[in-house]
């Protein structure tokens, strides 16, 4: 495709991405959209490497991002089985029921 | 081509904002699926099309399913959208935003300095892409694929339900 | 002869293993042959060096007889030696013949006792640390010596440890020992590292060759030494804890605290007499120290009721002759008066002992009274005991000793006629508390009766010192009545004769008139006053300043109290006010600083999940701000 996007623009992006997912991870109390927010934040980086490799013109950026892509799929397989165990012993999503390491 | 960009980005930013300020689960999936959607335009835009056929195969189409998948077996209905109303007020909002928009201006000023150059938008084809997968990152598949194994069993092993005492005991 | 040496220090010790490791298992009578036999095998080992001595001694005046090098540490070499010379020669007979007629003594004394080869095993320990204390070569055996017989006299004062009484009176006496022993460890410290050398000998050598007489170091190092001495042998400022030791059984209170421990300070200021004329203002503080606490003790044995009080102050009163014969230079005399104190002081207590056993452990003397009749023996040997300690003239071994100390008082060069008329009070009171005692337990009506007589155990010794006694007198007559100079002749080749101004036969006798006028008023005084005109005594003490300084005198001169304001009550407070330990409560307090970091600090372990992640979040901002900004 014709045409150079700066590359601090592409970045600039992502860590919009990243923030406003940083942002719902903190406010957010279901475990559900922390999960989803962790997403956001992944994907966001992946986007940040998408764009250094179309900026150097090399594909590794490319094998990472798809490296980052596995990871959050083991990660959501995993998270998302703990969640169904969590709900299954505390019946609710409530990410602060879970409060028994403190003092 | 560069106008797409621009747009899918703006598409992007907003529909997460709507991801983070829904109430319903489901709702805020689905603007997830449109957010992913966008930045995969914008990989095609950048010149990584395999990248973006990926992110919508795997990202959009497994993840945010198996979210679906679990949030349809929760089975959490109306009173959850009632729960997340009362535990989300706006006092909650100003520290995390605070926070971000110092993490946000922090990485802005990183950026700015220097010039990196521009992206110039030549594709990347996949054949190139899995020459460097194959040869120099070859040990990174390796363990990707263990990690998805590790990932596979440690899923299975904890979703599994206890159904009666002698399962129990054998796990 | 000289072989058979090593025996007379070791069989004691001997004894005091056997009876430590098997004392349980043996009967009675193995008991007191072990604990009485070594003591006596020593006593004849001694009697037959003495003869071999006498009858051709070794050269040189002494004999040494090294063990083992005791430690071999950069040229500090003390050895473990025996020395025999005539001084040690007289102490060894001392200890060993009373030791044995007190162990006999003790066999029947003793024999109700539950503890009784306890009682044995301590004796024999401390017979062997006194022998080793005056037979040591060098100042380190000599100060084991002391060491063991402040250990074995705590050992025996508190020896029925079920009354507490008698554990602080133990206490009270290795404390106040151990001042004076601390005094005596400075001063050995000192000796050695100025001299080089603590063999006794050749440290008198030397300090007489490097150090001018009146020398700084000198008086430092010889005060020193008389602290110890002072502590030892019960004399000003340390004699509070001798009277308060008579909480022990007799035997212990003659053994050790009559004939040999507490002449324990005389002997080493006998021993070291070199370190002592260098320094003259300490040779004329002993003096002085001696003078004073005869007068002292003197007024205090008048006013107690206990008979063996009386005799405890009477003890650290003819010590104080002892000193004031050391501090004038008349060495042989004080040994000479040690000689004798030992027969008739061990002998009046042992005949105490025998009363308080027949009158049923009965010790105040206002209950006890007209014993005469009924135990004869004890009265007549008592008598003696009683005639010598109060120095009647011609008959009795003490006047002879007491009066060559009063006659090398007035005409030594250091002395003077003070010293002489001290002595001349003391002599007037010792007649005065002496039959006291006598008339108060053995005449006038009878108070208490008393149950079976003593057997032979009893008897025999006691009519051994009784003779003793009388005859030791004779080794040592004066000019006047015959000049017989065995005894100093004897030492001389040891201690040199006193430093006397040329006086003439006459002014001897003129002394010697008077002193004895003296005591004979002193005895005629106690026998109207205590027999006869008794109505006097209780009109005096209805006057209250009579009655006050009865009490004064009772109190030993009130240096109980004096020491208890000085040093117990303070040392008291201060445990009292420190009872939280300052220094303690510095670590505490950092034990308690941490648990409030810790209280603090576990407020933001919350437990929820949000709270961590805004950690985890806020953290990272704040280190890429750091990091890009510096």
């Amino acid at each position: 495709m014709i045409g150079a996007i700066p590359m601090t623009h592409g970045l600039i992006v992502a860590a919009v991405l990243f923030a406003l997912g940083l942002v719902g991870l903190l406010v957010r109390r279901n475990i559900i959209y922390m999960l989803m927010c962790i997403e956001i934040m992944l994907n966001a980086a992946g986007l940040a490497f998408i764009v250094a490799a179309s900026r150097w013109e090399q594909p590794d950026g490319q094998i990472m991002f798809i490296i980052i892509l596995s990871t959050a799929a083991a990660e959501v397989a995993v998270g998302l089985a703990l969640v169904l165990r969590f709900y299954s012993r505390f019946k609710t999503l409530d990410a602060d029921i879970a409060n028994d390491m403190r003092g | 081509m560069i106008a797409v960009f621009y747009i899918a980005s703006v598409v992007a930013i907003v529909s997460t904002l709507m991801v983070i300020t829904r109430m319903q689960p489901v709702h805020s999936l689905l603007y997830l699926i449109v957010s992913l959607l966008a930045v995969s335009l914008m990989f095609f835009v950048l010149g990584a099309p395999f990248i973006a056929a990926l992110e919508v195969i795997v990202y959009a189409g497994a993840i945010m399913v198996l979210f679906v998948f679990v949030i349809m077996m929760l089975n959490l209905g109306r009173e959850a959208a009632e729960q997340e109303r009362r535990w989300i007020d706006i006092s909650m909002w100003k520290g995390p935003v605070i926070l971000a928009l110092v993490l946000l201006a922090l990485m802005i000023h990183v950026l700015h300095g220097g010039n990196p150059g521009a992206a110039s938008g030549r594709v990347v084809s996949p054949k190139e892409m899995s020459i460097a997968l194959f040869g120099p990152y070859l040990m990174v598949v390796e363990l990707a694929s263990i990690l998805l194994l590790a990932g596979l069993v440690g899923a299975y092993h904890l979703a599994r339900r206890d159904t009666d005492n002698k399962e129990q005991k054998r796990s | 002869m000289f072989g058979l040496f090593w025996l007379v220090p070791a069989m004691p010790f001997a004894g005091f293993a056997i009876l430590a490791l098997m004392g349980s298992r043996l009967s009675r009578n193995a008991i007191a042959s072990v604990g009485a036999g070594t003591v006596g095998v020593s006593a004849v080992i001694s009697l037959g060096l003495g003869l071999r001595f006498l009858l051709s001694p070794p050269s040189g005046h002494a004999y040494t007889l090294t063990l083992w090098t005791w430690i071999d540490v950069a040229g500090f070499t003390p050895h473990f030696a025996l020395y025999l010379d005539a001084l040690s020669m007289v102490m060894t007979l001392i200890v060993t013949v009373v030791g044995f007629l007190i162990h006999v003594y003790s066999i029947e004394y003793m024999r109700d006792d539950p503890a009784y080869s306890r009682f044995f095993a301590y004796m024999n320990l401390f017979v062997g640390s006194m022998l080793m204390l005056v037979l040591a070569d060098n100042l380190l055996l000599l100060y084991l010596g002391w060491e063991g017989v402040g250990l074995c006299s705590y050992l025996l004062i508190g020896f029925w440890y079920s009354n507490p009484a008698n554990g602080r009176a133990a206490m009270k006496a290795f404390i106040v020992t151990r001042v004076g022993d601390t005094a005596m460890a400075l001063g050995l410290f000192l000796l050695f590292t100025k001299l080089g050398t603590l063999d006794i000998q050749e440290m008198m050598q030397r300090a007489s060759e490097q150090w001018p007489v009146g020398s700084g170091i000198a008086v430092l190092a010889a005060a020193l030494l008389l602290g110890g001495a002072v502590g030892k042998s019960g004399q000003l400022p340390l004699q509070v804890w001798l009277p308060d030791a008579m909480a022990g059984p007799t035997p212990v209170s003659a053994l050790i605290h009559a004939a040999t421990m507490v002449t324990a300070g005389v002997y080493l200021i006998a021993r070291t007499h070199t370190v002592f004329e260098l320094a003259p203002p300490v040779l004329m503080l002993v003096a002085v120290v001696g003078a004073v606490t005869l007068l002292l003790a003197g007024f205090a044995a008048l006013t107690q009721r206990d008979i063996k009080r009386v005799l405890a102050y009477s003890t650290i009163s003819q010590i104080g002759y002892m000193f004031l014969a050391l501090g004038v230079g008349a060495y042989s005399a004080a040994i000479f008066h040690l000689f004798t104190h030992a027969f008739f002081k061990a002998l009046l207590f042992m005949g105490a002992g025998a009363i308080i056993l027949a009158l049923h452990h009965e010790q105040d003397m206002f209950k006890m009274g007209g014993l005469r009749k009924q135990m004869p023996v004890v009265f007549w040997t008592f008598l003696i005991g009683a005639m010598s300690l109060a120095a009647l003239p011609l008959v009795t071994a003490g006047f002879y000793s007491k009066d060559m100390i009063l006659y090398e008082a007035w005409s030594s060069k250091i002395g003077g006629p003070v010293f002489w008329l001290a002595g001349c009070v003391g002599a007037v009171i010792t007649g005065l508390y002496t039959f006291r005692m006598v008339i108060l337990t053995f005449f006038g009506e009878q108070k208490t009766a008393p149950g079976h007589g003593p057997g032979p155990c009893i008897k025999i010794p006691l009519i051994i010192l009784a003779l003793f006694s009388t005859i030791a007198g004779f080794l040592e007559i004066p000019r006047s009545l015959g000049n017989v100079p065995l005894f100093s002749d004897f030492l001389e080749a040891a201690l040199p004769h006193a430093p006397l101004t040329e006086g003439s036969v006459f002014i001897e006798a003129l002394l010697q008139v008077i002193a004895i006028c003296g005591v004979l008023t002193g005895v005629a005084a106690a026998i109207i006053l205590f027999a006869r005109r008794q109505e006097f005594i209780r009109s005096l003490m209805a006057k209250p300043w009579a009655a006050y300084l009865h009490e004064f005198w009772f109190a030993g001169w009130g240096f109980d109290a004096l020491y208890n304001a000085l040093f117990v009550q303070p040392y008291i407070y201060i445990a009292r006010v420190n009872k939280d330990d300052f220094t303690d409560g510095f670590y505490s307090g950092l034990a308690r600083i941490t648990a409030a970091f810790h209280r603090a600090l576990s407020v933001t372990q919350t437990g929820r999940l949000r709270w961590y992640m805004m950690g985890i979040a806020a953290g990272a901002v704040i280190v890429l701000a750091i990091v890009v900004f510096l």
